[in-house]
């Protein structure tokens, strides 16, 4: 086991956001989370990578609980999130951007090496290193945000709504590569709103809802699931 | 109705600012004709000055671009940084350590590099002090309301100021500066160049280059940026945010150790609430900058240096001090986010 979620509780003030939220990810999958917004999709994420405290419940990571762990040590572990809306360090350069994603990282020969894997997804990137990081289109912030997380070498890749307010065309690509980034051997947890776009390229999903985990299983099952398409699928 | 009020009103206020440019260049300009000489001799000081304040109002800038904080304990700390440098001069004669250690280098030579001494060690205590501050002060009040760590600030302001006017820390005397070494005056064409000036001004330039070499290109400097831009984000790259603070407050609080040691110099008397005015008029030039923008800060200290030394010398010395809090309310007026910051809430 990867990642374990056991039984998360998280509060906003009075606000109670995270339910008992419990879920796993298994080395080498992608896992997609999928509901509404306001579900809890990030809170989670952002509690999983330390930003927010829980109240109750561990994160185990391999065996050892990451709890209460410092974000930054908890990168270092090789949990890595790419957040929501990109969060590109605007007045900072494409190559600048790129450097910080591997702010852990010591030896300046592999921190190379990673960049040369990033270029050869995103060559978009190789062209724009000197530009701010702030001038890119939204698609190539994207890439940027993807490539950002990758310089730090995760285990276990934390994606945040990566289609969000992305052309289709676009989509497509940024799914083709995430699933080129697990075939390298990186997990996936994959928060979505574009539940289609999500189930087709995971292995399982959890379906969230205001709080609480509703459904779990296959990416198939749940693709099939009438909850689901219901709700999630613009289904009839 | 209403839109025609709030016109008017705004056009008075445009009309009001446009006369009062128009007084100072007026004044200015006069003055420049009348009396060129005396007119370089006091853009010549304003130029000392404003490089002192440079130095200050970076540690603003940088902290506030950072922790959002006016970190109000700042001039004390540059204070602190005067006094270090006036027992390490007057009690230890640090500035003759290289003669002794050295024998036949030659004098000059000697005050030069214990000079250096002299102010390196201001800036280690200023260091070690502000991020002391900083440990105890401002870190527990991390997530507390921006305004409680503003109070506790000024508190510490305070804290200083009266700690060490205590008479087994420093004194609450004024006490006379002893140089470390002696000045010396040029007089070209009828204005007087001093090797203070000179002084000043080269260091200051030294220390903006490299803390701007810090900040563009070392990976602390990088992670300074990424955190004042997204504190959030940083710490998701794997930034240890708290380090970075610290960086910051102990980076800031070296330059106005460097700058204490500068000011003492050039205006030789010390007290215990010395650090009060440079560091409001720091604050105010860090602000008519742009507060978090280094190139502000650097701009708008030579800016106040000017400001303060021409109204002093054409309108009335009275005005000296007066002259820094009316630019903090023009500014605050016309332009709130100063000459190179950015308007608050652009951040998406």
């Amino acid at each position: 086991m990867l990642l374990e979620v056991q039984n998360l509780n998280v509060y906003y003030g009075a606000i109670h956001a995270l339910q008992g939220v419990s879920f796993n990810v298994e080395e080498g999958e992608i896992i997609a989370l999928i509901g509404a917004n306001g579900a809890g999709k990030s809170t989670t994420l952002k509690t999983i990578s330390g930003l927010i405290r829980p109240r109750s419940g561990n994160i185990v990571l391999r065996g050892d609980s990451i709890t209460t762990l410092p974000a930054e040590e908890i990168v270092r572990r090789g949990v890595v999130q790419v957040p929501e809306g990109r969060k590109i360090f605007a007045p900072l350069t494409v190559q600048e951007n790129l450097e910080m994603g591997a702010y852990s990282r010591r030896d300046p020969a592999e921190i190379r090496q990673s960049m040369e894997r990033v270029f050869k997804s995103f060559p978009r990137l190789k062209e724009r290193l000197s530009q701010y990081g702030g001038t890119l289109s939204g698609g190539e912030q994207q890439m940027l945000a993807i490539g950002r997380g990758l310089m730090a070498r995760p285990r276990l890749l934390l994606l945040d709504e990566p289609s969000m307010g992305l052309a289709p065309i676009l989509v497509e690509e940024i799914f083709s590569i995430i699933r080129e980034i697990n075939a390298q051997g990186v997990s996936i947890l994959l928060v979505e709103q574009n539940a289609l776009m999500a189930l087709s390229v995971a292995n399982r999903g959890y379906v969230l809802e205001t709080g609480r985990i509703v459904l779990a299983g296959t990416a198939d099952e749940l693709l099939h699931n009438p909850l689901v398409i219901q709700a999630y699928l613009g289904g009839h | 109705m209403q839109r025609v009020a709030t016109w008017r009103r705004k056009g008075l206020g445009r009309l009001f600012l446009w006369g009062l440019a128009a007084l100072a260049a007026y004044v200015l300009i006069r003055n420049l004709v009348t009396n060129p000489t005396l007119f370089f001799q006091q853009v010549i000081n304003g130029l000392q000055l404003g490089f002192v304040y440079a130095l200050i109002s970076l540690g603003y800038t940088m902290v506030y671009g950072i922790v959002r904080l006016i970190n109000f304990a700042h001039g004390d700390i540059f204070m602190v940084g005067a006094f270090v440098s006036f027992y390490a001069i007057s009690r230890f004669q640090l500035n003759q350590v290289p003669a002794q250690i050295v024998g036949g280098l030659s004098s000059n030579i000697s005050a030069f590099l214990g000079t250096i001494l002299v102010i390196i060690l201001s800036m280690l205590t200023c260091s070690a002090l502000a991020t002391t501050v900083e440990r105890v002060a401002y870190k527990p009040l991390r997530n507390a309301p921006r305004i409680a760590a503003l109070i506790t600030a000024i508190g510490v302001s305070f804290f200083l100021e009266y700690f060490a006017a205590l008479e087994f820390v420093f004194t609450s005397d004024y006490i006379n500066y002893q140089r470390p070494f002696p000045v010396q005056v040029w007089d070209i064409r009828g204005v007087k160049i001093s090797n203070i000036m000179l002084i000043i001004v080269v260091t200051a330039i030294i220390f903006l280059v490299i803390l701007q070499q810090i900040v563009r290109r070392t990976k602390i400097g990088k992670a300074m940026r990424a955190t004042s831009y997204d504190t959030p984000t940083a710490r998701l790259m794997g930034i240890n945010v708290d380090g970075v603070i610290t960086f910051t407050f102990a980076l800031g609080a070296a330059l106005a150790g460097a700058g204490s040691v500068l000011y003492a110099i050039a205006y030789p008397q010390l007290i215990v609430f010395m650090g009060i005015l440079p560091g409001l008029k720091a604050f105010v030039a860090a602000v008519l900058g742009g507060i978090g923008s280094i190139p502000g800060a650097f701009i708008g200290s030579l800016i106040m240096g000017q400001a303060e030394v021409l109204s002093a010398g054409y309108l009335s010395t009275t005005l000296r001090d007066a002259i820094a809090f009316t630019i903090l309310i023009l500014v605050l007026l016309v332009r709130p986010q100063g000459l190179f910051g950015e308007p608050e809430g652009e951040k998406v």
